[in-house]
């Protein structure tokens, strides 16, 4: 099947690791971030320092100028909708109006002309909170008389699906054996290098406000912050410029920015608030504080034959806009058996409140968590039954395709089983495992973890649809215009910030329409200059986008190809597009494109009747979604003494299927691996009791440098599904997701002499030593 | 993330800067290398309304020996380490541990006294500062003082300094040709503030400890040296089953430190296994 494929286009430009056209800007210091601009004015926010408590006054020092709740009551507050009758739809004011949710909301904006002044009046800013009980722990926020975090709703369940297939029961009580885990994934932060950021500037001239600032999504937020701001959209244009990384946190609306638009519109000045790393570690968004209980039925041949599934999902104080407080348990629900055929299933999924950090997705949203969770289970149910982790994978990975889900989503072409097979020759596996029982001798514990995944890419409107979503995030269009020059211009609604978008999707577009990438210009980031669209997340935008793009770029060429055809006086089915110009297979002529392309706007009356004037056209795309597919290897060492983890290796055997740019998608598997990894060694959001974060500057809230990070081995293998009409599957979350996996499965491994597995994230150094004391091996 | 309003002060001598710290006392700080200290001001931890820049006094930028000691200045930066700076077992020790701090921006700026004035428990100079019985050199308006490491460090992040005092010089003994050491530390990621180190300091003749030095930091609110295992060191055979004996006792005498990273108990584990690397590294 694959072969065809292969044969099938011509291609030039894709499948070349050609530079990345948006890096030459950035390494040499010449980006433009939202932090770059000036302005006139300086907003910085009064934050609470307690969970939960109502708050009485705020005084705001007479020698500075500061908004608190009273003065917006004209700003509508922020509440995302999910049309689920599970759904309990809450709402978030811009400044805290009356009651405390959790630490680091907003409470009052101090506007002044610095920020270390606007910080000095934050601190004479005077507040008076009656503090109450908070709730913090998703468990404890589920029990029974806990305090609410919204005091009207019934209980903090604020969305809650389930799953039942039909026939569960009887096949649940036919298993041969029942194997149960119980995850932790502990409260985790994207991260973004750049902190969220806008910059508002009023034009008296037109009266329209320009927002600036750091976002996945520049047309959703002019749509939220317009609307609740009452403007018309017209009114505001939004322009995300240079992004330093998002992974989700800048997926989402926040108050803040709202807050900044308002002012700008009440001075009719500049005004900024770039946010600072505490902030951001307190207050931005958070992801993935997660537990599930998976209870999964074998049959006495250790088949997969059922899975019961209970997952909590702490999704903060708020529900975040548009993706709403739904997206990990829904997505944790709907995706959770992953490449394993089991076709019975059961699962309850609730997203609760607690006086804690509200969520966004981070790359991979809950899909490393039940990645983990079913990986876990897998190499747990393996030892029970006596068999390798392997063979109990090749016995339960999908291999037949189109494949149903129990949760009904349909599995395109994969390679769930060739991939892990790769990784075990790879590696070599058997080299491995003699490795480490020599070094066993010698009390050095080396451990080889195994996670095989899917990965849900590139999927439209249905799918967002199918959570209910009243914004329903999915299509991508793009306008694409070829110049009298014959230089190509695409504007895209999607919005790269740091994916080498611009490049991909040039490659894309210039084996349709015979112009070289440099003459291809990617215009995003700006709702004056762009169509519509959703920007990027969810691994979707070289799918979705990129769709749009070949969409619109082989419109563009039926166009270059109708031109050519009449000026030629051939058919059109005569004629080729090759790179620089159009060819006439019977008559040998051909034509440049820059001289197709200037007669299309400056000779049009010799295409009266053939052709409209210039060469402009839109491709839109809203595909049902693909699944790439990966199995990652970690080889770890585990220091018995001091707990320490050494990632000595790292493989990651990835089906994207076709790469357009295989330099990009290495990059994205290595920045995705780099967080898989921190998430289950280093990276963790901790709150007390209280709800005090105990993590708010990088001392304390640990990424990984380069010294934790090993080299990567790739290997790709491309399947070319029809689920996609460039056959190229999303890539941007697999490295993320199939990572944390892959390593708790090598510590586990590492220290199975001693009897310890561990069924958390992350797991530290003070928890491995804490889990072999209790073993019995207190000391070397 | 932005410092609180305060005045500068650019002293170019000892006596100007120690006017300043006698003018403004305990609302003044001295700023250094600066590593620690702007950090805790942009976190508004500290806010003092004076700072002394005392970067611009030339005279204290020097690492030299006078009389069997090295005499360590105010402005000698970490990086000046990387290479020895004498050509004996001190030199290579302290270009040993040196490896260990931060990371290579923040060596090029940090200073020694610095660190021994911050005094931050896991810091590595000022562990070392406590096993080699450094002594420190306090100087205020009207005269100069000389304080030893046991006495100088008081508390997590208290030492015996003054508000009116400058830090102007550490001094080390020479270590005796011969000496052995072992510099071992574990923390989450290269870089990080040790959650403990040890550096063990070893003298053998005819086949029996005649010195041993075991210090630890990170464990405890500030670094000391660890009586008990010294003592089941010296007189004996330095072989693996006194280092793990050493490192028994060490982990028995240690109060350890509770914080999110490291509870008392896994930081009793991490000073056992320090320390016995540390002495190891001394058997070869």
């Amino acid at each position: 099947m694959s072969g065809d494929h292969q044969t099938k286009h011509a291609t030039t430009w894709v499948g070349r690791s050609i530079r990345r056209v948006e890096d030459r800007a950035l390494v040499h210091g010449e980006g433009c971030f939202t932090a770059d601009l000036p302005a006139d004015l300086h907003v910085r926010f009064v934050r609470s320092p307690v969970a939960s408590g109502r708050l009485k006054h705020v005084t705001i020092p007479d020698t500075a100028r500061g908004l608190v709740a009273a003065d917006l009551t004209r700003i509508g507050r922020i509440k995302p909708m999910l049309h689920r009758p599970d759904y309990v739809a809450v709402e978030q004011p811009i400044l805290a109006d009356g009651v405390i949710r959790f630490v680091g909301e907003p409470i009052a904006a101090i506007i002044a002309s610095s920020p270390a002044e606007a910080e000095d009046h934050v601190e004479a800013t005077f507040y008076d909170i009656d503090e109450t009980d908070p709730v913090v722990d998703v468990l404890a926020a589920l029990a029974p008389g806990a305090p609410r975090v919204h005091d009207w709703t019934k209980h903090n369940i604020l969305v809650e699906g389930r799953v039942d297939t039909p026939g569960f029961d009887a096949m649940f009580a036919s298993a041969a054996r029942i194997v149960e885990v119980d995850i932790t994934s502990r409260r985790q932060h994207a991260l973004p290098l750049e902190p969220r950021g806008a910059h508002a500037d009023f034009d008296r001239r037109t009266g329209r406000i320009t927002l600036t600032c750091s976002t996945q999504s520049p047309h959703v937020m002019r749509t939220a912050i317009a609307e609740l701001l009452q403007l018309p959209e017209a009114d505001l244009r939004v322009i995300a410029p240079d992004v330093g990384g998002g992974f989700g946190q800048k997926m989402m609306l926040p108050p803040e920015y709202v807050l900044i638009v308002h002012v700008a519109r009440m001075t009719k000045r500049s005004v900024a608030w770039i946010e600072d790393r505490r902030e951001n570690l307190i207050a931005s968004f958070h992801a993935r504080d997660m537990r599930v209980k998976l209870k999964a039925a074998f049959s006495a041949d250790a088949k997969l034959i059922a899975i019961d599934a209970d997952m909590a999902s702490n999704v903060g104080a708020y529900s975040g806009f548009p993706i709403t407080c739904g997206v990990e348990a829904l997505m944790g629900m709907a995706e959770l058996p992953g490449p394993y055929d089991v076709q019975q299933y059961r699962c309850v999924s609730r997203g609760v409140a607690t006086n804690t950090c509200p969520m966004a997705p981070y790359r991979g949203v809950s899909r490393p968590v039940i990645t983990f969770t079913m990986e876990r289970m897998m190499d747990t149910a393996a030892a029970k039954f006596g068999i390798d982790p392997i063979d109990i994978r090749r016995r339960n990975l999908i291999d037949k395709f189109p494949y149903k889900s129990a949760t009904g989503l349909t599995f395109d072409d994969a390679t769930y089983r060739e991939v892990m097979e790769i990784a075990v020759r790879e590696l070599p596996l058997s080299q491995l495992r003699e490795r480490q029982s020599e070094m066993r001798k010698h009390g050095r514990y080396l451990g080889i973890g195994f996670s095989t995944f899917s990965e849900r890419t590139g999927y439209g409107t249905p799918a967002f649809a199918a959570r209910g979503m009243e914004s329903t995030p999915g299509y991508e269009n793009v306008e694409i215009a070829m110049d009298p020059s014959g230089n190509v211009t695409a504007r895209i609604g999607a919005f790269p910030h740091g994916q080498g978008l611009k490049t991909t999707l040039s490659q894309i577009i210039a084996d349709e329409v015979g112009v070289s990438p440099e003459k291809i210009n990617i215009i995003a980031g700006d709702t004056d200059q762009t169509p519509y669209g959703w920007g990027s997340f969810a691994s979707r935008s070289l799918v979705i986008s990129g769709g749009a793009c070949l969409v619109g770029a082989r419109k563009l060429k039926a166009k270059l190809v109708r031109i050519a055809a009449h000026l030629m006086k051939v058919a059109p089915e005569d004629v080729t597009l090759e790179p620089g110009f159009a060819k006439a297979r019977s008559t040998n002529q051909s034509i440049p494109i820059p001289e197709l392309a200037r007669t299309a706007y400056h000779k049009a009356h010799l295409l009266y009747g053939v052709a409209d004037a210039g060469l402009v056209e839109q491709g839109f795309y809203d595909p049902p979604g693909t699944f790439s597919n990966a199995c990652h290897v970690a080889v770890v060492e585990v220091d018995i003494e001091t707990g320490g983890v050494k990632v000595e290796r790292f493989m990651v055997v990835e089906d994207a299927g076709r790469l357009i740019n295989p330099m990009i998608v290495d990059g994205q598997i290595h920045g995705g691996v780099a967080q898989g990894i921190a998430n289950a060694l280093l990276e963790e959001i901790i709150y007390d009791e209280r709800g005090n974060i105990l993590t708010a500057t990088l001392a304390d809230f640990l990424p990984p440098t380069m010294s934790e990070v090993p080299r990567f081995e790739l290997h790709h293998i491309e399947t070319y599904s029809d689920a996609t009409i460039t056959e190229a599957k999303g890539i941007g979350e697999g490295g993320a997701i199939g990572a944390p996996a892959a390593v708790v499965n090598a510590i586990s491994d590492a220290l199975s002499p001693f009897g310890v597995a561990f069924y958390e994230l992350p797991v530290t150094p003070q928890r491995i030593r804490a889990a072999l004391r209790k073993a019995g091996k207190a000391n070397s | 993330m932005k410092p609180a309003p305060f005045h500068y002060h650019a002293p170019v001598t000892v006596e100007e800067a120690v006017t300043q710290l006698a003018r403004y006392g305990g609302d003044a700080k001295v700023l250094a290398g600066g590593q620690s200290l702007v950090p805790v001001m942009a976190f508004r931890l500290a806010r003092p309304g004076q700072i002394v820049d005392i970067n611009g006094i030339e005279e204290l930028d020097y690492a030299r020996v006078t009389d069997g000691r090295l005499h360590i200045g105010a402005l000698a930066r970490h990086a000046r380490f990387h290479d020895p700076v004498e050509p004996g077992p001190l030199g290579q020790l302290l270009s040993t541990v040196v490896q260990s701090i931060a990371h290579l921006p923040i060596r090029m700026r940090g200073t020694f006294c610095g660190s021994l004035a911050h005094a931050d428990a896991s810091s590595e100079w000022c562990a070392t500062a406590a096993t080699l019985d450094a002594e420190m050199v306090l100087v205020h308006q009207t005269g100069r003082r000389v304080v030893t490491a046991a006495d100088y460090f008081k508390g997590f992040l208290m030492t015996d300094r003054a508000d009116d005092e400058l830090l102007v010089e550490a001094r080390i003994p020479l270590l005796p040709a011969g000496t052995r050491f072992g510099f071992e530390e574990f923390s989450r990621r290269a870089g990080d503030y040790a959650l403990t180190l040890c550096l063990a300091v070893i003298r053998v003749e005819g086949g029996k400890v005649t010195e041993a030095r075991v210090g630890v930091g990170g464990a405890e609110p500030f670094p000391r040296r660890i009586k008990e295992a010294e003592a089941t060191l010296v007189g004996r055979a330095f072989d693996h089953a006194a280092c793990r004996r050493a490192a028994e006792f060490a982990a028995k005498a240690v109060d350890p430190m509770n914080d999110t990273q490291a509870d008392p108990e896994y930081r009793r584990d991490l000073v056992l296994a320090m320390v016995r690397r540390a002495l190891e590294k001394c058997l070869a």
